[in-house]
This record gives C-alpha cells, sequence and structure tokens, in this order.
C-alpha cells in the first residue's frame, strides 16, 4: 500500500529519538518552514488574495505559532513532538477563511453577491474578491487534476522487476507466471501510442500555475479583500461577526485521535476547502480537520474554557 | 451564476459539532470502526491500495470500453494484467477470464490490432488455467469463423475437441457439444461448397468421381458430429437444417423425416417455430397428403398466427373439404390481420373480401359474427379510421379497395372508410368500385 502522512510523521519522531538526535536547527520568521511563509506559498497556490496573508500572519501570532521554541524539533526534550508544517499552515488559511467568509453555505455567497455587483459597476478599479468565482474555477481546476491523479494511481505497475517468492518449491511457478504477464503486457503495449508519455518533472513543488491567463482560469492574486472589510475606528475589521468552531469538545480518552471528522455534521463549503487542501497535501481531511481544531483551540482559548466550567458545573 | 450557489444553500444547520467520544444521549460514533466492519466481507484483511488501484483500473477499463475508447483501453489493461500475479489466490484465479472477456473485446475492435495479434492473445490466454480452454477455444473458433479463415477454426476446433482433464463437469460437457456441432457445421459448409462445385463439372469427367468420394467422406464426419447433437434438447436450427439438406441429397428421405418430426414434437425441446416450418416445408416438397400439411400449420397457427405462412395455410383449409376447417380459415385470416405488420398485405385482405363473401354466401353469418364480436371494438380504429383512407388510398389505391369492401362488410356502408372510396373518382377503379359497392349492399352484416 502507499504509506500515509500519519505513519510517516510517528516514524519520523520515532527515529528521531531512537537516533538521540540533539535539537534541529532554530525556524525563525525568515525561514522557508515558517508558518507565515508557508502561508504565502499555499495562499498562491490555491489563486487566494495576496492580502489574506495579513490575516495569516496575524493568526498565527495570536495562537503562538510562529514562536522559536514551538516551530523547532526537539528529539531529546522530555516530549518529543514537532510540528507538521504544511499542515499546519494549510489550518491557518482555513481559519482564515472562516473568520472571513463564515463557510456556512450563506454569507459567502451573499458576499459574493454584493462583489459581482460591484465589479460589474467598477471595471477600472482592483476588483473585489468574489468567493463565488474563485469557487468555480478552484473546482474545475481541482477536479482535472484529481482525475489525472486517480487514473495515474490505477495504472500504477506494483510488481518489482524480480519476482518475489517464499519458497523455493515456487520459483518455476512464480517465473512462469511473470513470464506469461510480461509478453501479454507486451502484446498491450504495442497497441498503445508509440509515444512515451514521460511527463517531465518540473522543478517547482506548486501543482498550480496561475500565471498564464486562459479564458476559464483567472488569477485572484491581485484581487482586494475590500468588500468584506468594514472600518471599526483605526483599523479594518471583517463585515461578518460570526464563528463557528470546527469542534465543540475534544476526545479525551484513548484512542489516538483528537477529534473526528463526521462529513455531514459541516456545511458543503467548507467540507470544499477541506477536500481541496487535503487533495494538495496528498492526505486524508479528516487529519487537516483535526489541524484546523488544534488550531481553533488556540485561537479560542477562552471560549473552551468557559464551555468547560460549564461542563464541570452541570455535573455537579 | 445564482443558481449555483442555489444548490449549495442548504438550510442553516446547528453548526455547533458535538464530537462524541463518549457515551452520552446520542450514542457512539467510532469512524475508524466503519473501515474495520467493511473489511469482515474481505474476511479480515484491510483492502490494500494495490486491491483499490486494481479495482480503480478494473473500472477504468469498463469505462473506457462503454466509450469506444480502445486506445485507452489498452492502457489500463496493460496496467491490470498484474493482477495474474496478485498473492491473493482467489483473485488470482477469477482474473483469467475477466482479462479474456475484456482484452478479446479491445482486440476485436482496436484499429492496431490483427488476426495473428488476436490468436497469439488467444494462444496465450487458452494455457493460463486450466479451466477456460474450452471456452476460448470455441470463442476463439468463432472469431476466426466470422475473419473468413475457416481451416484455422476448424484446426481450432478438433484440437478443442481432445482436450480431456479430469472429469468432465456439465458445463464442459454443454462446451464440448457445441464444439462438436460448430465443427459439423464447418464441414457442411464445405460440403456444400464441394456440391455447387460437383453441379459445374460433367459427369463423364474423371475429376467427378474423386470428387463426389470427397464429398461423401465429409458426409460422413459431418453426420457423426450432427446426428448425436440434434437429440439433444435444445435449438440447433443451423444445424438441423444443414444436417437435412445432407441427407436429402443422398436420398435418405425417412431419416430426414425422422429428424425433422423430432425436432417438431418432441416435447423436451423447447418451443420453436422454425421446427416446425422446416418439417412443413420439407413435406411440401415430399408432396406429403393435405391432411398432414394441415396438421403442421395448424400447430405453427397456434404459436406464430401471424407467420407468412398462414395464407398458404388458409388456402390449405379453403381447398379441404370438412367444414371445420372452413370455419378454421376464417379465424386464420381475421388472426393475421390482427397483427401491425400485416395490415399492408393485399394479398390478406384480397383474401377476406373473397372469403367473406364466400362465406356469408354459404349461410355462414354466426362464423363472421363470432370473429368480428371480439374485434368489432379495436380494428375500426386499427383499420377503418379515416387516416388510414387517405393515406391508403395515396399509397395503393387496389389495397384501399380491398379493405374498402371488408369495412362495408363489416360495418356497413355508413362507415368513414367506405364511404370515403367510395366518392373517390378514379377511371380505372371505377368498375371495381361500383362492383365493391354492390356487393357491400348485397353482404353488408350490418342490414342483417
Amino acid at each position: 500500500s502507499w504509506p500515509t502522512y500519519e505513519d510517516i510523521y510517528k516514524k519520523v519522531i520515532e527515529i528521531a529519538k531512537f537516533l538521540d538526535l540533539p535539537r534541529f536547527p532554530e525556524i525563525t520568521e525568515d525561514c522557508f518552514l515558517h508558518p507565515n511563509i508557508l502561508c504565502m506559498k499555499y495562499l498562491m497556490e490555491v489563486n487566494l488574495p495576496d492580502e489574506m496573508h495579513k490575516f495569516t500572519c496575524e493568526v498565527v501570532k495570536m495562537t503562538g505559532t510562529g514562536e522559536v521554541d514551538f516551530l523547532t524539533f526537539d528529539p531529546i526534550a522530555k516530549v518529543a513532538k514537532t510540528v507538521k508544517y504544511d499542515v499546519q499552515a494549510v489550518a491557518i488559511i482555513v481559519v482564515v477563511l472562516k473568520l472571513l467568509f463564515l463557510l456556512d453555505d450563506n454569507l459567502e455567497w451573499s458576499l459574493s453577491d454584493i462583489a459581482e455587483i460591484y465589479n460589474e459597476e467598477n471595471k477600472e478599479d482592483k476588483p473585489w474578491f468574489d468567493f463565488r468565482k474563485w469557487y468555480q474555477v478552484m473546482k474545475k481546476s481541482v477536479d482535472e487534476k484529481k482525475q489525472k491523479w486517480e487514473e495515474a494511481r490505477a495504472k500504477y505497475l506494483w510488481k518489482s522487476e524480480k519476482p518475489l517468492y517464499y519458497s523455493s518449491i515456487d520459483k518455476p511457478v512464480v517465473y512462469k507466471r511473470r513470464e506469461m504477464v510480461v509478453n501479454l503486457q507486451k502484446q498491450f503495449s504495442t497497441l498503445v501510442d508509440s509515444t512515451p508519455t514521460v511527463e517531465k518533472k518540473s522543478p517547482s513543488s506548486f501543482q498550480f500555475n496561475w500565471r498564464e491567463e486562459e479564458p476559464g482560469k483567472i488569477c485572484f492574486h491581485g484581487h482586494s479583500l475590500q468588500g468584506i472589510l468594514k472600518k471599526k475606528g483605526q483599523s479594518l475589521t471583517t463585515k461578518n461577526p460570526l464563528y463557528w468552531l470546527s469542534t465543540q469538545k475534544f476526545c479525551k480518552s484513548y484512542c489516538k485521535h483528537v477529534t473526528t471528522y463526521e462529513e455531514s455534521n459541516f456545511s458543503l463549503s467548507y467540507q470544499f476547502i477541506l477536500n481541496l487542501f487535503s487533495f494538495l497535501l496528498r492526505i486524508k481531511a479528516s487529519s487537516l480537520h483535526e489541524e484546523v481544531s488544534l488550531i481553533e483551540k488556540r485561537l479560542f482559548k477562552t471560549k473552551y474554557s468557559k464551555t468547560k466550567k460549564k461542563s464541570s458545573r452541570s455535573r455537579k | 451564476m445564482s443558481d449555483f450557489s442555489e444548490e449549495l444553500i442548504r438550510p442553516s444547520s446547528d453548526d455547533d459539532q458535538v464530537e462524541k467520544c463518549v457515551l452520552s444521549g446520542k450514542g457512539m460514533y467510532f469512524p475508524w470502526l466503519r473501515k474495520h466492519v467493511e473489511t469482515v466481507e474481505t474476511r479480515g484483511k484491510k483492502e490494500k491500495d494495490f486491491a483499490q488501484a486494481t479495482n480503480a483500473c478494473l473500472n477504468f477499463i469498463q469505462e473506457a470500453l462503454q466509450k469506444h475508447q480502445w486506445q485507452r483501453a489498452a492502457e489500463y489493461m496493460h496496467s491490470y494484467l498484474q493482477i495474474l500475479e496478485d498473492s491473493d489466490s482467489y483473485k488470482r484465479q477469477a482474473a483469467p477470464e475477466i482479462i479474456w472477456k475484456l482484452g478479446s473485446e479491445i482486440l476485436y475492435y482496436h484499429p492496431k490490432s490483427s488476426i495473428e495479434t488476436f490468436n497469439t492473445f488467444a494462444d496465450r490466454m487458452k494455457n493460463i488455467g486450466v479451466m477456460n480452454y474450452l471456452k476460448i477455444s470455441l470463442q476463439h473458433a468463432l472469431y476466426l469463423l466470422h475473419h473468413g479463415m475457416l481451416e484455422d477454426a476448424s484446426r481450432s476446433l478438433s484440437q478443442a475437441e481432445t482436450w480431456r482433464y479430469g472429469e468432465k463437469s456439465s458445463s464442459q460437457e454443454v462446451l464440448i457439444n457445441l464444439i462438436q456441432a460448430y465443427k459439423g457445421l464447418l464441414q457442411y459448409y464445405t460440403w456444400s461448397k464441394k456440391k455447387m462445385e460437383l453441379s459445374k463439372l460433367d459427369e463423364d469427367d474423371y475429376v467427378y468421381n474423386t470428387a463426389s468420394q470427397n464429398m461423401l467422406n465429409h458426409t460422413w464426419k459431418t453426420s457423426i458430429n450432427l446426428g448425436p447433437l440434434i437429440q439433444t434438447p435444445g435449438v440447433w436450427d443451423p444445424f438441423v437444417k444443414s444436417y437435412v439438406e445432407m441427407l436429402d441429397f443422398y436420398g435418405d428421405r425417412d431419416g430426414a423425416r425422422e429428424v425433422l418430426t423430432n425436432y417438431a414434437y418432441d416435447e423436451k425441446f423447447p418451443s420453436n417455430p422454425n421446427a416446425h416450418i422446416y418439417l412443413y416445408d420439407f413435406l411440401k416438397r415430399e408432396k406429403a397428403p393435405r391432411e398432414k400439411l394441415i396438421s403442421v400449420l395448424k400447430i405453427l397457427y397456434q404459436i406464430v398466427p401471424s407467420h407468412k405462412l398462414m395464407l398458404e395455410f388458409h388456402r390449405l383449409l379453403r381447398k379441404s373439404d370438412k367444414e371445420e376447417h372452413h370455419k378454421l380459415g376464417l379465424e386464420v385470416l381475421f388472426g393475421i390481420l390482427d397483427f401491425a405488420g400485416c395490415t399492408k398485405n393485399i394479398t390478406a385482405w384480397k383474401y377476406l373480401a373473397k372469403y367473406l363473401r364466400q362465406t356469408l354466401a354459404g349461410d355462414h353469418l354466426a362464423w363472421v359474427q363470432e370473429e368480428w364480436n371480439s374485434r368489432k371494438n379495436w380494428w375500426p380504429h386499427f383499420h377503418f379510421s379515416l387516416f388510414w383512407a387517405k393515406s391508403d388510398w395515396k399509397e395503393d389505391k387496389a389495397l384501399a379497395c380491398e379493405k374498402a369492401l371488408v369495412a362495408g362488410i363489416l360495418l356497413g356502408k355508413g362507415c368513414r372508410y367506405f364511404r370515403y372510396i367510395s366518392k373517390q373518382d378514379h377511371h380505372v377503379l371505377k368498375k371495381k368500385i361500383k362492383q365493391m359497392k354492390k356487393s357491400v349492399k348485397k353482404f353488408s352484416i350490418v342490414n342483417s
């Protein structure tokens, strides 16, 4: 089977502990693995406006996930853990999206309507970011990519060059079988197009490229978030005053997970966002959901401690 | 644009998520448990990614075949072949059949594939796993037949005939029978070719003897193959036909008759109208007595009342002496015209017109009324509407006249069809129309 992200992550920590590795080099603000920079990378990848970066930096500051000590991996510390850098960065973006658009299958579309009207009337100015348009562009692109990925997975050749066998009695049978398969494969490969479609591996790790404007593809990097912000005194704040938590209560029992993700409990926009990012990172949507909940836990510490007090009071 | 968001907007539910991992009012929820429960089907082993990938591959192949994308199907087939090496022996055994079915489809339709590639593929698949040998051989032979390579097909079938592996299971018996049947059919074909050649040769030609001897050999071989087969219940139309033709040629009338009667009347055989047709044709050639012919066709009438032989049947019945046959003749005619495929059959209408006149003149009004009773609700709309009157007159005036006569007799001269046709002015058919009006006046059952 293909190895999963969680698996490798656990093994990373185990090996580092086993090898008694010293503290890793520190991750400061200008290091590539710092959430600010990773957030920028993923915002670009997913074609969201650059202005959102301010918000992600704010969230990083408020949750303390940008601290050097938090980020650096120290295997010999008492509790060896490391941060899943990319997953965390993406989770921060999800939280920011929730802050700005609420993602309750309602507000984001009304905000899009307003943005659309503004864009129609003011074609000269910098366009306001329209969630609906972004959704359409992203859905199409990500569906295409997903389809290609699934096809490539289905065609994957698993068996090694030399056939495996577990006892010497099996050897002739296994070799004969391999010979048959190779012959048959040769027959079918002559039917396939003779030009091998070996895709050149591009040097960058970006899966999408939004710079080249095609008729269906719009680049949202330069769009402004003006439509969803309003002035409050000296600073700007979001028009959206509401927020919903991904997890109300965290699991404290012995099972290894933190929270569970049942798709039907959440809005379709939220599901779309989770699926989009989890496909990009090739992880499960539930892992991303877990990470988002953890970020929210740090962000809304007071809310969680309030509910804790409430539940302890009710037990009395 | 707005309908797009319409489909996504749901009534905003309570978004406060309550992830319950401990016992509470609503019950427990373990997502990881579901995956384990699903593995019960696979006897406790979690579906590995290999199995998942091969399943996905299979789905893609099927999708590509449905869309006729042969190229794409070949690509996926290339990757799917690795299932022959699956460590799961259950899957490994089921694989050759799937691969044969899908692979033969691809190779049949792919523009780049040729007969040789198909042959090599078939040969290889035959040798993978012993159970499939017969089936693949038979299908391979049919493929070769389709491409006109008769000798190769015959050779392949002979090879398959001699195959033995352990005890013959019942399904293999069936396959072996089929193989023998097709072999017999191929030999029949060579025989009939030789017969044609022979007919062109002169009797005195020295080649004639050798050729006829050759033919006899083939006959003998074919009869060995086909004879016992025809005893087994089933539908063997092309085989029976060829066998009977051969027997007929050599003058073995009794043998042929026996085979045909067996084929038609043996209860173990499924009901097959063709059997009766073959028997009837044979008896007609033999100039069998009318009674016999009528009894054979009676059965056919019961199975397929709209067959074109029914008109012949009617003629036979008409010529017969018995009164019950005459009544049956009327029934048969009405029966033929019940079917939509025969509505424009001018012979049928002509017969009906003439026969109605004959029957009514012979004072058998009761018969006509009996037949008409079950039909008077729907025949007027079915045959005699104004629409039909117009279109029939445009298409085929003779047909229209016959129909009008029948309509007039059965529905009276007030019916639309009759009125429309009688109003038409056509210098050739004027006389006929006049006759029609007279007959209707005389015979119409509405008045009496």
